[in-house]
């Protein structure tokens, strides 16, 4: 029988992450897949990143995992959304040629002395005494181990629909896995049921390109991770994405088809995600809209297929081929394969705790989608946490838990165990209450330390960013102590059309007015001998993050205050085996919510849904027992 | 910052009338806070813990309150194990109140149910046979509080509040869309748009400010202070509406020294009645005290009964005076002694015989009408009466126009929902909703999200 440390169930991005973030920790893995060469693969969009979830890849990065370096590595368009909007909502997102990716991922595990990529699946899981001992193949093997992490994305039981027909799977030509859930169902676990679905794949030579609206990449594109050589960045050739509209025509064949639906005729029991519809969803709830967007994102350089992003849809195949030619710059086209919906097993995440490991089972863990969530970059941020968490419990080190204030990691992880999803989970940036805290450019400074501490960052990095700190620090000491004078600078005010100054002001105070650029205001000072000058002018990247740090200091402050307020009751911890039925005087409601999610600390119990801030002040009253 | 430092006040003692009213003030910087608005004999920094002192407290226009006595308590040895300060003042809940609203603009907010004991657990004061007595006080707290929840004044509250908080996450919304979903395709709203409906809520709650008087009023009671000149039948008056003799009837002026107060209940409305002891110039020095404290009774008046004599003349000076201290719409003109023989040589707004009872329905009818003339709210209306209410919907507005101005400067969204998503907390606060789901749960209500 093998011995691993740990083993984990799934080659996806949580996965990925887990297995080379354990291993990096010093830990044997054994990354079981049913597909040596499916791993990596992503089974939705050709993207990496967007709204928030751009957010969760450079988090990832900076704990040290490699979503970003292979994001970086494969992407062939990179684009900063939200540019107008202020630097906080600033995220990245890039299209990734799906094969390359894919292709790197497995390079990547196998790349590691201490990481073995086994073929096969898992029928179930070992345990003596509540604790994991090993698991049990398809194959008839069986793998001795420590921790088990299991990242099985959409495949426990996968169920795919197109029309009426269903077909068993976790994803296009690949089998579902079956047998894990029963066997954690006889271990306590209780399962639910999700879904989600991706749109037909159109060929690309098909397309009549030149009547189609464009959508280019940033002219400057920028990578995710701290580790992407600046120099040969971008690493392939970069391509444009193309926008298109359905229309009345192409929603009433739609509706032809919605007595094959399998989602109407309650085929599909599995919950949807309501921020990413079906096509047949977008039609009936918002009939009033005569028209919906669609992308045309390419899956690749030499791929000769097209994403059409936004059709999501369960339909029958033929319906879909019908509508989507009546789509403009589709009217020729070849559908290559037809949307389908999948529905799969998930397991509420309240039964996991802010580690990730399952209350009922030691040294399990859960990650990704069997949590309720979705998306490749939401996974991820799961899986370098429970692959981090796992090899501490076996070094019998103290658990690593993000905090929402530092972290989207830390708010996902949060809101799963303590509101428990029970429709798909995405991130946005306004689930994170501290989201100006949260900003792409300073996750250098909020995350770095922990990938350091753990081994998964390099002391160079480390120190770079150390630099990076005392720069900004230093340079806002400078600011505030450098004073410009009414001469110096009311010809440029002027011709702002901004009020002019009487007093000499300090460059800091200048820097918050709307409509003045730190750089701007600097070029005023006296050169030759300013140290001022000298130390910023040419540091571009961190001069725009003195710039947000002085710009929003009011409104930064505000929250760090909040945060402040906050981090005590976040600090109280809850013993985990704290017995709510010992609370005779909170209300029912909150004493089966609190025992159903046992709460790590009080400020996750006051997260709650049902839990009253009395039934927190009596919580508060008994603990010091 | 600690959570010390975040100054907390509540009253300490049951709310309504006793002999004397504790509140309590704790966090550090309680003492040189309480030390503001203070004047006593010794510099309340100065003093040592568990010292007892005499003085006054000022409201922020430097006029007198009450006169009390500050209780020191030193870290730790507190209640809560914090920098505290115990006001004990007479037991009105109109001192309390004033006093508690003077506190709140010294940087101290009100404290949370349950606050000061969260506290004294948190650092370390009680023990848990201790905690488990206060739980269950805590607890017994929340259930009259939800009795209280059930009477029709908080449901209409509650409702409109809510009304408030839809609308509010309706703006968040607005702003949130652009953030999260700028890819999509859709048609984001003007800023006026979010504008319009920020001045809305605003207007809104103030209405609601606006109610907090008459909230009051209904929570707390009229103040009614009976002014006139000695012997026109003040004690009388008030015997006869009490119909008990406690104020000591006489005629020789200036015998009613002290203000004596009683309460009645006229169809449901409590009046607190104030018998004054005359507020004429007076060179005895008791009487001088009588005659200031009178003179406090009057301001203190929702409503001021000028008594006067319908067998004498109309007492022009004293109606002068009293125009000092209170407005004409306040001040109702009594004439007494209709029993007795007289000609009418003045009129007045009713006439009375406190002896006989004669018109003293009638002058019940005035009092109620004249309590609520000012504000004409029916049953229907929505009404705020308690203080923390009130200190939450100031929140909510002072968010409200930060985000108004955020808006007005051009900051991005993220700025704009920071100020809109505080405001949000407060309402929330007040009908006990904490959720920043609802914010994602309207965008996907109303919005066909779905790239």
């Amino acid at each position: 029988m093998r011995n691993f440390d740990i083993i984990v169930v799934g080659g996806g991005h949580a996965g990925i992450e887990a297995s080379i973030a354990a291993t990096q920790m010093g830990c044997s893995v054994g990354l079981v897949t049913m597909d040596k060469n499916a791993i990596g693969r992503m089974s939705c969009n050709p993207a990496i990143g967007g709204s928030a979830k751009g957010h969760l890849v450079h988090e990832v990065d900076a704990l040290g995992g490699f979503m970003g370096v292979i994001a970086d590595k494969t992407g062939i368009q990179f684009r900063i959304l939200n540019k107008s909007k202020g630097p906080a909502v600033w995220a990245g997102r890039c299209q990734s040629d799906r094969k390359l990716y894919s292709q790197e991922a497995v390079h990547l595990t196998s790349s590691f002395s201490n990481l073995e990529v086994i073929e096969d699946s898992i029928l179930g899981i070992l345990e003596e005494n509540k604790s994991v001992t090993g698991v049990k193949t398809q194959s008839g093997k069986e793998f001795k181990c420590k921790a088990i992490i299991i990242c099985s994305g959409t495949f426990l039981n996968g169920l795919m629909h197109t029309g009426l027909s269903s077909e068993k799977g976790g994803r296009f030509g690949e089998k579902p896995a079956t047998g894990l859930t029963e066997s954690l169902i006889n271990m306590g676990f209780i399962s639910g049921r999700l879904k989600t679905g991706t749109p037909p794949r159109l060929k690309k030579d098909s397309i009549n390109w030149e009547i189609l609206e464009k959508q280019n990449g940033d002219e400057n594109p920028k990578p995710f991770s701290l580790r992407t050589d600046k120099n040969q960045f971008p690493f392939l050739p970069q391509i444009s994405c193309y926008i298109t509209y359905t229309d009345r025509v192409v929603h009433s064949i739609l509706e032809k088809g919605f007595d094959k639906s399998p989602m109407f005729t309650g085929l599909i029991e599995g919950v949807g995600p309501r921020y990413c519809p079906s096509i047949e969803d977008k039609i009936v709830r918002f009939s009033e809209k005569e028209r919906h967007q669609l992308f045309l994102e390419p899956e690749g350089l030499d791929s000769d297929q097209i994403y059409l992003n936004g059709f999501s849809t369960s339909l029958p195949a033929e319906i879909q081929a019908e509508a989507i030619q009546k789509i403009k710059g589709l009217e020729n086209v070849e559908m290559v394969r037809a949307g389908y919906a999948v529905e799969y097993d998930y397991f509420p995440p309240y039964q996991v705790d802010l580690s990730l490991e399952t209350k009922l089972i030691t040294g399990l863990y859960f990650a990704g989608q069997i949590n309720g969530t979705s998306g490749y970059e939401e996974a991820a941020g799961q899986g370098i946490v429970a692959g981090i968490n796992a090899a501490l419990k076996i070094q019998k080190r103290p658990e690593f838990i993000l905090k929402r204030s530092e972290s989207y990691i830390g708010v996902l992880i949060d809101d799963l165990v303590s509101k428990s999803t029970k429709e798909p989970y995405r991130m946005f940036t306004s689930r994170a209450e501290h989201r100006l805290l949260l900003r792409q450019d300073n996750v250098d400074r909020r995350l770095l330390k922990y990938g350091y501490e753990f081994g998964l960052i390099s002391k160079e990095l480390y120190n770079e960013m150390k630099e990076r700190e005392s720069f900004i620090s230093i340079g806002k000491e400078l600011l505030s102590q450098t004073k410009i004078l009414p001469n110096q600078i009311n010809q440029l005010l002027e011709s702002k059309n901004l009020s002019e100054i009487e007093n000499a002001e300090t460059i800091d105070k200048l820097a918050k007015r709307p409509g003045l650029s730190l750089k701007e205001i600097l070029i005023l000072v006296d050169q030759k001998e300013s140290m001022v000058y000298n130390n910023l002018i040419d540091k571009n990247e961190l001069l725009e993050q003195l710039e947000v740090e002085i710009k929003y200091e009011g409104y930064i402050k505000r929250q760090e205050d909040l945060v402040i307020k906050t981090e005590k009751l976040e600090e109280m911890l809850i013993p985990l085996n704290f017995n709510y039925n010992n609370l005779k005087t909170i209300s029912t409601e909150g004493r089966e919510k609190l025992s159903k999610i046992r709460p790590h600390s009080i400020g996750q119990a006051t997260r709650i849904s049902g839990v009253t801030p009395s039934d927190i002040s009596v919580l508060l009253v008994y603990l010091k027992s | 910052m600690n959570f010390e430092d975040d100054i907390i006040v509540a009253l300490a003692t049951p709310a309504g009338i006793g002999a004397i009213s504790v509140i309590r003030v704790s966090g550090t910087g309680s003492i040189s806070a309480v030390g503001k608005i203070f004047n006593g004999k010794h510099d309340l920094l100065r003093c040592s813990t568990h010292t007892i002192h005499y003085g006054k407290i000022f409201d922020e226009n430097k006029e007198m309150i009450d006169d009390v006595l500050i209780s020191i308590f030193k870290k730790p040895n507190s209640y809560t194990g914090e920098e505290s300060v115990e006001i004990s003042t007479h037991g009105s809940s109109l001192i309390v109140q004033k006093i508690i609203q003077t506190l709140l603009k010294e940087n101290i907010r009100l404290a949370e149910p349950g606050e000061f004991t969260k506290r004294a657990f948190l650092n370390g004061r009680i023990d848990l046979a201790q905690a488990e007595a206060v739980a269950d006080l805590i607890n017994s707290r929340t259930e009259a509080s939800f009795r209280g929840a059930r009477n029709q004044l908080d449901g209409l509250l509650s409702k409109k509040v809510e009304g408030l908080r839809n609308k509010l996450v309706t703006a968040s919304s607005l702003i949130e869309l652009e953030l999260d979903f700028a890819e999509e395709d859709l048609e984001f709203v003007s800023k006026n748009e979010v504008i319009k409906l920020i001045d809305e809520i605003i207007f809104e709650i103030d209405q609601l400010l606006e109610t907090y008087k008459f909230g009051k009023i209904l929570r707390d009671g009229v103040n009614v202070a009976i002014v006139g000149k000695p012997n026109v039948g003040k004690s009388s008056l008030l015997n006869y509406i009490l119909k008990e003799s406690r104020a000591i009837v006489s005629h020789i002026p200036g015998t009613t020294r002290d203000v004596i107060r009683e309460e009645v209940s006229i169809d449901g409305v409590l009046f607190r009645l104030f018998d004054t002891a005359g507020i004429r110039n007076s060179y005895d020095e008791i009487e001088k005290e009588g005659v200031s404290r009178s003179q406090q009774a009057v301001k203190d008046a929702d409503i001021v009964i000028f008594l006067n004599d319908i067998t004498e003349k109309f007492s022009m000076d004293l109606y002068n005076k009293l125009l000092q201290l209170t407005t004409k719409d306040r001040i109702l003109i009594v004439l007494n002694k209709i029993d007795l023989n007289f000609t009418e040589t003045f009129s007045g707004d009713i006439k009375i015989s406190a002896l006989s009872g004669a018109g003293i329905s009638e002058l019940f009818n005035l009092l109620k009408e004249k309590a609520a003339s000012n504000n004409s709210y029916s049953e229907k209306t929505a009404i705020i009466s308690s203080v923390r209410h009130y200190d939450a919907l100031l929140n909510a507005r002072k968010q409200l126009k930060n985000a108004r101005r955020s808006i007005e400067n051009k900051m991005s969204g993220e700025f704009i929902s920071t100020d809109l998503r505080s405001a949000e907390d407060s309402l929330g606060e007040i009908i006990g909703i904490v959720s920043s789901d609802d914010i994602l749960n309207s965008i996907f209500a109303k919005f066909c999200i779905g790239k």
